[in-house]
């Protein structure tokens, strides 16, 4: 009997991607030769990661978040204003950006199931909203600072037993996949996934669309408070930090295979996807390529990997026509 | 058309609000500057129409405007005799990003949005490579294009209106203008019907790009050189697609039309400018620009709703 591992369609490609990119870095530089140099890889790619589990949610339904890179930076500053370097800020501020994230959502998926407008109108409205207001509170450059305990998330890490000192980030990573793994398997993200591939055929079975569709960008907004708090505490207070994101996490969501206006993809190769995104940066910068041909390598790489997506896609429907009239 | 009312009635407010703060907003100067301001977008916007009523969209026109820019004033160096290549030039260049959207999009099955935010990614990183700032120079005489004027109305504005006509009686009278409608309308009917639709959906990313690729041109003259960051720093590809929407075009394709743009595009313009008027906060104006956005549009979601139509 041979076991197969039981993975989403489309998932496979994204590993073989990841694991060769892996594979390279360790040639590439000596601090990849050991474990800590993938734990410091995990670690930067924990906020990427984690927007991209975010905009899984929302691509699959069958929508674009494209205003988690402005949510992002608009935590960043908000948490830098309110905690303003005391420590004893920093747990409520943290629930006041879990909220915000929340509230964002709320806003960007209330708009889009109630107002029936696209949502990728509707982000890039928000994505307007959030940018401007950001600067108009800053005046353009951000005040305040954040305390040494809230960037223990970011920067920090604790001993685990067997492995060593882990990057808080690192666990906060694993139990948002595990969450989200285990919620895509249960009921609930089933039928996100055939939201985004027939909502009617969802709504006249009894299912509660907008519903979904309002949780999915919920989701999104959390989740983007959450990679704001890791990136605050990793890079600290800027008022780019988010900049771009939003077009980086829909990239890896992409590469991971997940189909553009939803329906198909794994949480999981989305996650896979945005850590070859960063896998991929971190090779380019050890072999030398200079930070401005990134955004380069990345326009060639997400039109490759998109393209062989539907290629695939078609050969395989190409393979079955030509062996269906062997079927009895 | 709903967009030149919400345009009167923005005017109306705009000017009781300028004039409340002891100003005028319509006076000459006030036109002008509206009308300045809606020639670059507009030139955006008309090209953006084409690709999102075939159903697509266009991501890399931003970066596009700074690169004909470059190209454009590089090629002239200063020289009254070079105009004419450079703009040529320009514009080739434009139209061949416009091919390789298209052929990326058709050929390659690449979604619209990634195939173009690549492109869009790749100028960049050409851009960022190459350039640290501003370069190359446009002589004096090419400099008319962009602050001449006939009576109140300034060349450029005219160009673009000729422009934007022109890409009306293509849309609306010619037979690949009603392929884009019907290409972006349901694809597959179009196919069936005999429409081609790889060609449709390549030569309005051709006419988009060299629609961006004008503007840069443009922008050259105005600015006396070539800039890197021209289209991306006044955000143009989400500037455009904004005009677009507002103008009641639907993102899914098959719906809207140059009219209908070119009201979007004077709505922006004119917020922008009450806001100068005013001397409103810039940062104030994102935020307002993305809540009239949203608001519009869900105006129209609302309005196809009481029609009754379903979609």
């Amino acid at each position: 009997m041979t076991w197969k591992p039981r993975l989403a369609d489309g998932t496979a490609p994204v590993l073989v991607v990841l694991v060769v990119l892996l594979v390279a870095l360790a040639f590439a530089g000596p601090a990849y030769s050991e474990p800590a140099g993938y734990l410091a890889l995990l670690k930067r790619a924990a906020p990427l990661v984690i927007l991209a589990i975010g905009q899984y949610f929302v691509v699959v339904s069958g929508g674009f978040d494209l205003s988690v890179g402005s949510l992002v930076t608009a935590e960043v500053v908000i948490a830098a204003r309110l905690i303003s370097g005391d420590d004893g800020n920093t747990w409520w501020v943290i629930a006041v950006l879990l909220g915000f994230g929340v509230l964002v959502g709320l806003v960007n998926g209330l708009i889009t199931t109630k107002l029936l407008v696209p949502s990728f109108i509707v982000t890039l409205g928000m994505l307007l909203v959030l940018d401007g207001a950001v600067f108009l509170w800053t005046g353009g450059a951000p005040r305040g600072a954040l305390s040494p305990s809230f960037r223990v998330f970011g920067r920090g890490a604790v001993d685990v037993p067997v492995l060593g000192a882990v990057p808080w980030s690192v666990l906060i990573l694993l139990a948002v996949l595990v969450g989200a793994v285990l919620f895509m398997r249960g009921g609930t993200g089933r039928t996100l996934i055939a939201v985004g591939d027939n909502e009617n055929a969802v709504r006249l079975a009894g299912g509660r669309v907008h519903r979904l569709r309002l949780l999915a960008f919920v989701l999104s907004g959390v989740l983007a408070a959450l990679a704001a708090i890791l990136l605050a505490g990793f890079a600290g207070v800027s008022a780019q930090v988010g900049q771009g994101l939003e077009f980086r996490a829909i990239t890896a969501v992409v590469l991971g295979g997940v189909l553009l206006g939803g329906g198909r993809g794994s949480v999981v190769a989305a996650a896979a996807g945005a850590l070859s995104l960063e896998a991929l940066f971190s090779l380019l910068n050890l072999v030398g390529v200079s930070g401005a041909l990134e955004s380069a390598v990345q326009g060639v790489i997400i039109i490759a990997a998109v393209a062989y997506a539907a290629h695939g896609a078609g050969l395989r429907r190409a393979f079955k026509r030509r062996a269906a009239p062997a079927l009895p | 058309m709903t967009v030149y009312l919400a345009l009167v009635a923005l005017l109306v407010v705009g000017s009781v609000l300028v004039a409340v703060d002891g100003g005028v907003l319509l006076d000459q100067g006030g036109i002008l500057n509206i009308l300045t301001r809606s020639t670059v977008l507009g030139l955006v916007a008309v090209g953006q129409t084409m690709v999102i009523v075939t159903g697509s969209l266009d991501l890399s026109v931003a970066y596009l405007i700074g690169l004909c820019s470059l190209v454009a004033a590089e090629t002239m160096s200063g020289q009254g005799s070079m105009v004419l290549p450079g703009v040529v030039l320009a514009l080739a260049v434009a139209a061949a990003v416009g091919l390789v959207n298209g052929l990326v999009i058709t050929v390659l099955k690449a979604n619209a949005f990634i195939a173009t935010l690549g492109v869009a990614l790749i100028l960049r990183g050409w851009l960022e490579q190459n350039y640290t700032g501003p370069a190359g120079s446009v002589p004096r005489s090419f400099q008319h294009l962009g602050y001449d004027r006939v009576g109140p109305v300034p060349v450029a504005a005219l160009l673009m209106l000729l422009i934007a006509a022109g890409a009306w009686w293509y849309m609306r009278r010619t037979r690949p203008g009603y392929h884009m409608y019907a290409v972006g309308g349901d694809i597959e009917v179009a196919r069936l019907s005999g429409v081609r639709t790889s060609r449709t959906i390549v030569i309005a990313h051709v006419l988009c790009a060299l629609m961006a690729g004008l503007a840069g041109v443009f922008l050259a003259s105005r600015l006396g050189s070539g800039a890197p960051y021209v289209g991306t720093d006044a955000g143009y590809d989400l500037e455009s697609i904004a005009a677009v929407v507002l103008g009641g075009a639907a993102l899914a394709g098959g719906r809207g039309g140059v009219v209908g743009t070119l009201g979007g595009v004077l709505i922006l313009a004119t917020l922008d400018t009450i806001f100068d008027d005013l001397a409103v906060d810039p940062f104030f104006k994102d935020v307002v620009r993305g809540v009239v956005l949203i608001v519009a549009v869900a105006l129209y979601a609302r309005r196809k709703l009481t029609s009754g139509r379903t979609s």
